[in-house]
């Protein structure tokens, strides 16, 4: 068995990779000190989830076992899969270590994460999973132009997969750097291996159990840091509170809205961008398709929406917990050189704190987690990739004449393979450069291009394939053009001056010239393929409010 | 699916009833949850005081952090309402559609 030889051989290289950072050290070069207990317990998930990806290849025979797991994840599996893929090491280090810094502001950025998602109930969930079959695109080119619209959708697809990838692995590099004492070259690469492994051979099955066992992993953990911190004040948040204002150079400022959302238009903007690109993330969206109807699907979304809040709520309080306990350690303990950051980054807050309520054993624990929970990541983002190229580009956009699911699927485990590449190369060469307009980007596009195509096709009849692509470009330019003028790449990146677009997120622009654009571009539109368009939205519309005809789970 | 067939689905009361109820359900929750969610945004765009309030003069919390909590609760509760009405109410309705359109053919 190839497949065998191959993983064995992933597992190996794992081995390797620990005994050439062990020599890294003795060697002392300038890799942090190598926290075992981490390494330990990262080895065990890493073996466990190489353990999945094998019983999943196994089972990952056609090309709906590859994309959509065989459509037989339940609910509940789902729904918690859903949140491993939305729980990424941005919301767990990053709004811990928003909330350690600003208080009060961290939880506004929470609030505009989950918000999104009954949305995405009320509008999308059931339509997707009536109407598609694999990918967003499925549905978005349903009853219009197969060719123009794929390619339309897999530019849109492509480009928040890379976007948000080049955000993860450049985040996994500098923090495996610093909770492993691995280098980040090493790092990024074995993110990229693990990924290519987990989807190429595990394909939707084996990606699905690892962002399960993240989620339950990661909830686990903060919820234990969590009671661990409130042991700590007897459970009285009033006593945590105050503690935290006493010790934060803010004071009771942090209790309060900041300056982070200062002006009504950056205020909604920002409020659209996190909204509507939930609902235009291509590898949120696949994840529907893997359950085998409708009442899952929603099953999916209330489960992920209970656990992605509940977590949002402990990251709060986690927050206020490592300014007590972290910030304001006796001497200093976690602090770097200059006294007031965190040794690291800030971004480290939550893993500091979980080495002052549980000692090196938890850090190591947590650590592992975090690590996990990037990998969970890039590998939904690797599978929508891949997907993307595979699924819409070449079997359904450029490939001639009949193809064959063999052929897909080789197509898509290629694909696989040169976006984790591509993730590793890019991961490597953005490790110095400031990174963080590619979440804002990704965010922007995924609601300005995916997301306004994907409603109207849903929901109006008289959207044609000239709206649609027209419309959707529109969005896509617009979004990459407003973030460029905008004040991180314009200001911060380029150094040109004032920013000629003030905000970060321009999704308030965008998103409605995008839906002007498909209005505009689809009523003037007169062809005998506007026509065509228009008659086959009943029948549309019948199998996506009744599911009559959609894609059941497999027989297996 | 012909278009007589499609005709005759439209024409189904129990179709009907059906789409219009879970359409206008879906779009008052919907904008139920806008609603609140840019209330609270522009609150704190225009008004950040307000949420600062303190709870209780001689403590530091303030109202800003129950209504934070609420809306995250408030936006799973929504979830939850709608799943329930979909299961108790939509579905059945769905399966006899579904049974009328076999019948028909």
């Amino acid at each position: 068995m190839i497949l065998k030889r191959l993983l064995t051989l992933f597992m190996l290289f794992g081995f390797t990779a620990l005994m050439a950072a062990g020599a890294d050290l003795s060697s002392g070069t300038k890799a942090e000190e190598l926290n075992v207990p981490a390494i330990v317990m990262f080895f065990i998930f890493v073996a466990g989830t190489l353990g999945i990806t094998y019983w999943a290849a196994k089972r990952t025979k056609s090309a709906k076992d590859f994309y959509a797991a065989g459509g037989g994840i339940t609910g509940v599996q789902n729904g918690t899969a859903i949140a491993g893929d939305y729980m990424s090491a941005a919301s767990f280090l990053g709004i811990t270590g928003m909330v350690y810094l600003k208080g009060y502001d961290g939880l506004i950025f929470s609030i505009g994460f989950l918000v999104g998602w009954p949305v995405i109930l009320f509008m999308i969930s059931e339509q997707l999973r009536n109407l598609g079959k694999y990918t967003f695109a499925d549905v978005t080119s349903y009853r219009l132009k197969q060719k123009q619209v794929r390619i339309l959708a897999a530019l849109g697809s492509i480009s928040v997969v890379i976007l948000y990838l080049i955000a993860q692995m450049v985040g996994a590099g500098k923090l495996i750097e610093i909770l492993f004492g691995l280098d980040y070259e090493f790092a990024v690469v074995l993110v990229g291996a693990l990924m290519v492994a987990y989807v190429a051979f595990g394909g939707m099955l084996a990606t699905t159990w690892v962002q399960i066992i993240k989620a339950v992993l990661l909830l686990t953990g903060t919820t234990f840091m969590v009671i661990m911190v409130m042991v700590h004040f007897n459970f009285d948040f009033n006593e945590l509170f105050k503690q935290a204002t006493e010790v934060h150079s803010k004071g009771a400022a942090i209790m309060s809205p900041g300056g982070l959302v200062s002006d009504p238009i950056s205020a909604i903007s920002l409020g659209i961008a996190l909204m509507f690109g939930t609902a235009g993330l291509p590898h949120i969206l696949m994840r529907f398709f893997t359950v085998s109807d409708s009442k899952e699907a929603r099953k999916s979304v209330f489960v992920a929406t209970g656990l992605i809040g509940y977590f949002y709520i402990l990251t709060f309080i986690m927050g206020f917990g490592a300014i007590v306990l972290v910030l304001g350690a006796e001497g200093g303990t976690y602090l770097a050189a200059d006294g007031h950051t965190l040794k690291g980054m800030n971004n480290m807050a939550a893993i500091w704190l979980a080495h002052a309520v549980g000692g090196d054993y938890f850090l190591g624990f947590i650590s592992a987690v975090a690590f996990a929970t990037i990998l969970a990541v890039v590998s939904g983002l690797t599978l929508a990739g891949a997907s993307a190229i595979s699924h819409d580009l070449y079997a359904n956009a450029f490939a001639t004449g009949k193809v064959d699911e063999k052929k897909e699927m080789r197509v898509s485990k290629i694909a696989t393979l040169i976006i984790g590449i591509a993730a590793i190369i890019f991961g490597i060469a953005f490790e110095k450069q400031n990174i963080a307009f590619v979440v804002a980007l990704a965010f922007t596009i995924a609601a300005s291009a995916n997301f306004p195509v994907l409603f109207m096709s849903i929901f109006w009849k008289k959207l044609t394939t000239r709206g649609a692509v027209i419309g959707g470009y529109i969005g896509l330019i617009s979004a990459l053009v407003l973030v460029i003028l905008g004040p991180v790449v314009w200001t911060q990146i380029l150094g040109m001056g004032d920013p000629i677009v003030p905000y970060k997120f321009p999704a308030v622009f965008s998103v409605p010239i995008a839906f002007l654009a498909i209005w505009f571009f689809s009523i003037t539109d007169n062809s005998d393929d506007a026509k065509r368009c228009i008659e086959e939205f009943d029948a549309q519309d019948i199998r996506c409010q009744t599911g009559i005809g959609a894609d059941g789970a497999a027989e297996h | 699916m012909t278009k007589e067939m499609i005709d005759k689905i439209h024409n189904n009361p129990k179709y009907k009833e059906l789409v219009g109820k879970r359409r206008k359900f879906a779009w008052q929750l919907t904008i139920l949850i806008l609603v609140v969610y840019y209330t609270f945004i522009l609150l704190i765009a225009f008004s950040p005081e307000t949420l600062g309030t303190k709870i209780s003069p001689d403590g530091v919390a303030t109202w800003g952090i129950p209504v934070g909590i609420a809306i995250l609760l408030f936006a799973f509760a929504l979830t939850g309402i709608y799943i329930k009405r979909a299961n108790s109410e939509f579905d059945p309705l769905v399966e006899e559609v579904k049974k009328e359109i076999k019948d028909m053919k």
